[in-house]
């Protein structure tokens, strides 16, 4: 089973939830993988002593124009829908702005002239990683100056899932637009972590709407709970939204996490509460097989 | 001059504090560019909205009564787009990335191109100013040109209204969206706080961020939660040579404000954090 963990708006704790829970998973018998598709800013990882054991480079299609065979015809600029040729005929002009090309070869398609060449570049790099326990992780990394985040989330998710396991646990990027969708898309369940305020409450609302025009099954982590206002829960009320669990407001989590450590590991209360989340998801894949 | 605050982690505080920075500056043009995830409107009620409908993205579609089924479309998609059901070819809307090369090079014209233009861009007077954000449909793609479009909307609107000031209320990460929001700006703020994680950001977004821009700085928010992790912010970005230009102590009077729906120089002018915060927005103003 795949699990999303997501949020609409950055910062209420995706990667709080995801690492807790995954080592909840393993201390019930569940064999489980960690996949942290945050690939602009991956950070899941950073909570446990791991070694490498694979990597791949990612790679996107990018054209060579080679403007000494070019007759400036101005049909790859024509088919580019992403204005990713820069082309002046008038000055003979004629070049790729590399951050707007989309990788969709249509220029190439185009050319009749043998003037745009076909290659590739390096988005990123997947990454799997090993713990003393023998568990599995995967991680994609975007290259910094890279904009292609969507080939890079599907790649990272693609090679995690050739991994036979209970659960896939994907931590995601925040927003709510094509990284979102993206992930939430290639899972069969989404746990949306937000937070009682009036922007958390904003953010959780649209991507909602995104999950609810997908036909996803999702449910709502609070974090912070008793910080901020109750507008959240009158929404979810309302909306008969699940709420899977509620994580209070405390200084003594966010020390614990700041430090890189699991409050699932230090403290009773939220080794309780991670437990109890486990077995709500579980229920909820039986009843789908 | 356009000033633009960044992060790289999500939940740094960006929105609480940049709109901090709004109320300081006063006649200002205010933009979110946070589109798949905007705040800024929540704390800054506008008067006289303007509402426009944003073309943000097209999708193609196939007329199986046309289709030939020769498979041409699924061989020049490079998004696994065009899948091929039950004698069928269709287009998974979700990963198509509207291209248009099937659309173009179909012999049977079978396939066609739909608009999508539900994404919504208001422009509002505020208190401060003039309020200008956009709001991506549920699902839609291309907010880094959606960004574009609204800086140059702010822009123009700053000329006209003879207002000298920007400010940027930006994106999490370090994607298409943060590089369009930083492109051509004048100033960078980056608001981060004291974990590893929020610190490993900072580090790509650092990477990123001076590429573009030369004017770069760093506030670390919530600094007395890890003082330790504060100090190697302190000493990563000495190295560079970027200013820290504040470090506000956790407070709970920052998320009262939001949830007040106000700002926290409004909510309390005589929290401590507000002397910081000014201390902060005349050193980025004026160096």
């Amino acid at each position: 089973m795949k699990i999303a963990i997501a949020s609409g708006k950055g910062g209420t704790g995706k990667t709080f939830v995801s690492t807790n829970l995954f080592k909840a998973f393993k201390d019930l018998g569940y064999s489980a993988l960690l996949v942290d598709a945050d690939v602009e800013c991956p950070n899941s990882l950073l909570f446990y002593k791991l070694k490498k054991v694979d990597e791949t480079i990612v790679k996107e299609y990018r054209p060579i124009i080679h403007s000494e065979k070019c007759v400036y015809c101005g049909l790859c600029a024509d088919y580019c829908e992403y204005n990713a040729i820069f082309y002046v005929p008038e000055l003979k002009q004629i070049k790729l702005l590399p951050n707007l090309c989309h990788g969709c070869k249509a220029c190439s398609v185009a050319c009749q002239y043998g003037a745009i060449e076909d290659s590739n570049t390096e988005i990123g790099i997947v990454s799997s990683y090993i713990d003393k326990g023998k568990n599995l992780y995967f991680e994609g990394r975007l290259k910094e100056g890279s904009v292609s985040t969507i080939p890079m989330i599907k790649s990272t998710i693609t090679q995690a899932s050739k991994q036979l396991s209970d659960f896939i646990l994907i931590d995601s990027p925040p927003g709510t637009s094509c990284p979102f969708i993206q992930t939430s898309i290639r899972s069969d369940f989404v746990i949306l972590v937000t937070e009682p305020t009036p922007y958390g409450l904003s953010d959780l609302r649209q991507a909602i709407l995104t999950l609810d025009s997908m036909n996803k099954s999702y449910g709502v982590i609070i974090n912070r709970a008793g910080l901020g206002n109750m507008d959240l829960y009158d929404y979810l009320s309302e909306n008969n939204i699940q709420i899977l669990g509620e994580i209070p407001f405390s200084k003594e989590i966010a020390r614990i996490y700041t430090q890189g450590d699991l409050v699932y590991d230090k403290m009773e209360d939220m080794n309780l509460l991670y437990r109890e989340l486990c077995k709500k998801i579980i229920n909820y894949g039986n009843s789908l097989s | 001059m356009e000033i633009a605050f960044l992060s790289g982690k999500g939940g740094t505080g960006k929105s609480s504090i940049c709109s901090a920075f709004i109320s300081l500056a006063n006649n200002v043009i205010a933009v979110d560019s946070d589109v798949d995830a905007a705040n800024l409107y929540l704390i800054f009620k506008t008067n006289d909205t303007s509402q426009t409908n944003y073309i943000s993205g097209k999708n193609a579609v196939i007329n199986p009564d046309f289709c030939i089924k020769c498979g041409i479309c699924k061989t020049l998609c490079q998004f696994e787009a065009i899948n091929f059901i039950n004698g069928n070819y269709k287009i998974d809307p979700i990963s198509c990335d509207g291209c248009a090369i099937c659309y173009r090079k179909c012999p049977s014209n079978a396939i066609g191109m739909i608009h999508s233009d539900e994404s919504k861009l208001y422009v509002g007077d505020f208190e401060y100013g003039l309020l200008i954000y956009g709001q991506l449909a549920p699902g839609e793609e291309n907010s880094g040109k959606f960004i574009s479009v609204i800086r140059n909307i702010a822009k123009k609107k700053a000329s006209e209204k003879g207002i000298d000031k920007i400010i940027i209320d930006g994106p999490p990460g370090i994607g298409c969206p943060f590089m369009s929001t930083i492109t051509g700006v004048d100033k960078v703020v980056l608001v981060t706080e004291p974990s590893k994680s929020a610190l490993m950001d900072l580090k790509r977004a650092l990477d990123v961020a001076r590429e573009y821009s030369k004017q770069i700085y760093v506030i670390i928010n919530k600094y007395d939660l890890n003082n330790e992790i504060s100090n190697e912010i302190q000493f990563y970005c000495d190295k560079l040579k970027i200013p820290i230009v504040a470090k506000i102590p956790f407070d709970k009077e920052i998320v009262y404000a939001m949830v007040n729906k106000q700002t926290i120089i409004e909510y309390n002018k005589n929290s401590k954090i507000v002397g910081i915060l000014k201390d902060a927005y005349e050193y980025i103003i004026n160096k």
